[in-house]
């Protein structure tokens, strides 16, 4: 859509190195009418990592997640303050327009919730509202990457012009992970996204999530501890609200620092 | 009345038998009802529904039957007659119904109407002093009929009465006897619940029947007495009723025509104006806002339509000859025309393409919409390709559910359109519809025997075909494209 860099969300000069976040939140409070879902939330995120953000219901793990590409702005009642940078940016900047935040901040949700159109057309989607392909060939070949990344080219190869909504549960899921890589986004939040899938959907989406470390920041909810044990490097513990812990995930794990951690990982609160 | 009455006598023993047959059954287990296999009320309501079942149907029966029997008899005793049956038949009702009444005023004292050998003169002079209306004298064979009439009447009157009593009385001694703790009264008690709903949902169902027979029958009725292939391929709609004498052009094309031209007028104005009014109401209008809005642009779909033939007629209709009538760009004739119909009926459509059209956006998952603001879609992006594609089944389905309204409107039509039936593309005269005609055709004197008359069922019979087949077409397509979302 834009030859050049987006004056507001230029990449920065010099190159992240390896220490640089890709995502740094300060004092992050949320609102939603009355109800104070999130307090005074700081954490910093990495880039090519995977990030696990785990807690009981309603600790404000997905309202957090939400406020990393302001999805929340489609909820009226709720109230985000706080500064967030995605690069060096503060993403609620008045010059950043939120349609051009979450074109680079994808996000995959809890239920697969492709689009009532083609299987082709569901991973077109985001290229073609932002002009990413030149031609139909071009187009063609960002589908079929996408589709393959997302592991589930074998499956559709034959079927693009099928309807999406007619795959099974994980299937589909794979489809919507895949439909999120191809506008080629440089975080991607999912947001439990192995919730409704079987055991094997579910290893097949871990997998996924191995590999896309290679390009990409992945922050993960998730309510499985096992899960964010095996995808990530770095977790963090949220509980009522407030994180409690952040840290590296075999440090969490095995030796966290604070006792609610502990309690939670050890299957006493939650 | 008697049968009032004795309606209200069946219903107090009901009533009755519901209250004995509870106190009955928990009677038989000493008053602990966990001894019953139902629960006491159950065992009450299977006396109730032994009381009000048998009489229902005798009664119905008995109401059908009885007319038909006494018609019967009444026709063997007039013999063959020059008159036509049916007349003769119908003055013997009206002298029946004529002494009937003069008797319960007291004008005629009861043994001379029941008299044999009274004189059909001073019956007709006495019935005509009463002002029961006489319209020719009576003759002897219509007075005897008559009174053999009242005679069966009464005496079946009363034999229903007495058979009718009876049949409650047994039900409710019979019910009351079947009362043991074991006997099982719920099942039977859902049972005839089933039976009562079923009857319910079956006479909605007949009446369409009923209704598609009678238009069926004075269809073929029409057809006998007017070629169809004149019918359904002639131009000219040009009906000369009786008077007048010579031969009618009743073809449908005109009707037909006007029909399809103001609905598309119609739907021109509806379906833009409501299909943008639904989504500003479910995508960008403030909750409050569209609490209030939503009811209000409802209340459009209750004014009557006449209400809005009013409104064509005498507010739409001059304001648009004032722009292009004589006074202004000369193209229009008089305020009635396609034009005036259209608009008017479209604002009537509005509501319903908005309405409904708003409910099925608002159905869309909002999962389909995070989804797709999740990739970088802006409001209208999403709308457009996400949100539209995924309600448009239903949409279209709103759209054709007001098309079949469209063509069915009548007093818009009437009122706004004129009476001309012309085959024309100019929507600034004046044209007329189907329904419009069936109207004319039928109001004043009608000879339902003339192919004039007749002309309404088979111009009913085509707007039934027509908008059955949008309504298939309509639900076809919701069934086929809807997508199922859990």
């Amino acid at each position: 859509m834009f030859d050049a860099p987006h004056p507001t969300l230029a990449t920065p000069t010099t190159p992240p190195t390896r220490t640089d976040p890709k995502i740094a939140a300060c004092n992050v409070d949320v609102h939603y009418g009355t109800t104070h879902a999130l307090r005074d939330v700081s954490v910093e995120i990495e880039d090519r990592t995977v990030t696990a953000f785990i807690g009981p219901s309603g600790c404000g793990k997905s309202t957090f997640l939400r406020c990393l590409n302001r999805m929340n702005d489609t909820i009226d009642s709720a109230r985000v303050t706080g500064v967030i940078l995605l690069d060096g940016e503060d993403i609620h900047d008045r010059r950043v327009d939120p349609v051009q935040l979450r074109a680079r901040v994808g996000m995959v949700f809890q239920k697969p919730n492709p689009f009532p159109k083609s299987i082709y057309d569901n991973i077109a989607y985001g290229p073609r509202i932002h002009g990413l392909a030149r031609s139909k060939a071009d187009l063609d070949g960002i589908v079929e990457r996408a589709l393959r990344r997302g592991a589930i080219w074998e499956e559709v190869k034959d079927r693009l012009q099928a309807s999406g909504t007619g795959l099974s549960g994980g299937q589909q899921q794979r489809l919507c992970i895949a439909r999120a890589i191809a506008t080629e986004p440089e975080v991607l939040l999912m947001d439990e996204p192995c919730s409704a899938l079987d055991p094997i959907a579910t290893a097949q989406v871990e997998e996924l999530i191995d590999e896309l470390r290679a390009s990409y920041s992945v922050v993960i909810v998730t309510h499985s501890m096992q899960q964010a044990a095996r995808v990530s490097q770095k977790t963090a513990f949220f509980h009522m609200g407030r994180l409690v812990e952040y840290d590296a995930t075999s440090k969490i794990f095995t030796n966290p620092e604070d006792a609610r951690t502990e309690s939670y990982i050890t299957g006493r609160i939650g | 009345m008697a049968v009032f009455w004795l309606i209200g006598i069946v219903l107090a023993l009901a009533a009755a038998g519901l209250v004995l047959g509870r106190a009955r059954a928990l009677a038989c287990v000493g008053g602990d009802a966990r001894g019953l296999h139902s629960r006491p009320v159950y065992h009450g309501w299977t006396v109730a529904v032994a009381v009000l079942g048998p009489v229902g149907l005798v009664l119905t029966f008995w109401l059908l039957v009885q007319p038909l029997y006494v018609g019967a008899v009444v026709s063997a005793m007039l013999g063959d007659s020059a008159d036509p049956r049916g007349l003769l038949l119908a003055e013997v009702r009206r002298a029946a119904e004529g002494l009937e009444a003069a008797v319960e005023t007291g004008v005629i004292p009861a043994a001379l109407a029941e008299d044999a050998r009274a004189d059909a003169a001073e019956i007709t002079r006495r019935l005509k002093a009463a002002g029961q209306v006489v319209t020719s004298d009576l003759t002897a064979p219509v007075l005897r009929a008559a009174q053999r009439t009242l005679a069966l009447n009464a005496s079946g009157d009363r034999a229903m009465a007495g058979v009718v009593l009876a049949v409650a009385l047994a039900g409710l001694v019979l019910a009351l006897r079947r009362i043991a703790p074991a006997f099982r009264a719920r099942p039977v008690v859902e049972r005839d619940l089933r039976a009562l709903l079923i009857a319910a949902a079956s006479i909605a169902v007949l009446t369409t029947l009923g209704i598609v027979l009678s238009l069926v029958f004075n269809t073929v009725g029409f057809f006998r007495l007017y070629p169809a292939a004149e019918f359904f391929t002639g131009l000219d709609w040009a009906p000369s009723f009786s008077g007048r004498g010579g031969a009618s052009d009743l073809g449908v094309l005109p009707l037909l025509w006007g029909t399809l031209y103001i609905s598309v007028v119609a739907l021109a104005v509806a379906v833009p104006i409501g299909l943008f009014a639904a989504i500003y109401l479910s995508e960008y209008a403030a909750p409050r806002f569209r609490a209030l809005a939503k009811p209000l642009l409802e209340v459009l779909a209750g004014i009557p339509t006449i209400v809005y033939g009013l409104f064509a007629l005498l507010t739409v209709g001059p304001l648009l000859m004032r722009v292009f009538g004589e006074a202004g760009l000369g193209w229009m004739q008089s305020g009635t025309a396609v034009i005036t119909a259209g608009l008017v009926m479209g604002i009537m459509l509005i509501p319903f393409v908005s309405s409904l059209s708003d409910d099925i956006i608002s159905a869309v998952p909002q999962a389909l919409r995070d989804g797709s603001y999740g990739l970088g879609a802006t409001r209208s992006e999403t709308i457009r390709q996400v949100v539209l594609p995924a309600a448009l089944p239903g949409i279209v389905g709103a759209i054709l559910l007001a098309a079949s309204r469209a063509i069915g409107e009548t007093m818009i039509v009437v009122l706004g359109a004129g009476a001309a039936a012309r085959l024309s593309l100019n929507p600034f005269e004046a044209m007329t519809t189907v329904t419009a005609k069936i109207v004319s055709q039928l109001t004043g004197d009608a000879d339902f025997a003339s192919p004039e008359a007749l002309v309404a069922f088979a111009l009913g019979m085509t707007l039934f075909v027509l908008t059955l087949g949008l309504n298939v077409v309509a639900l076809v397509i919701v069934r086929r494209y809807r997508e199922h979302y859990e």
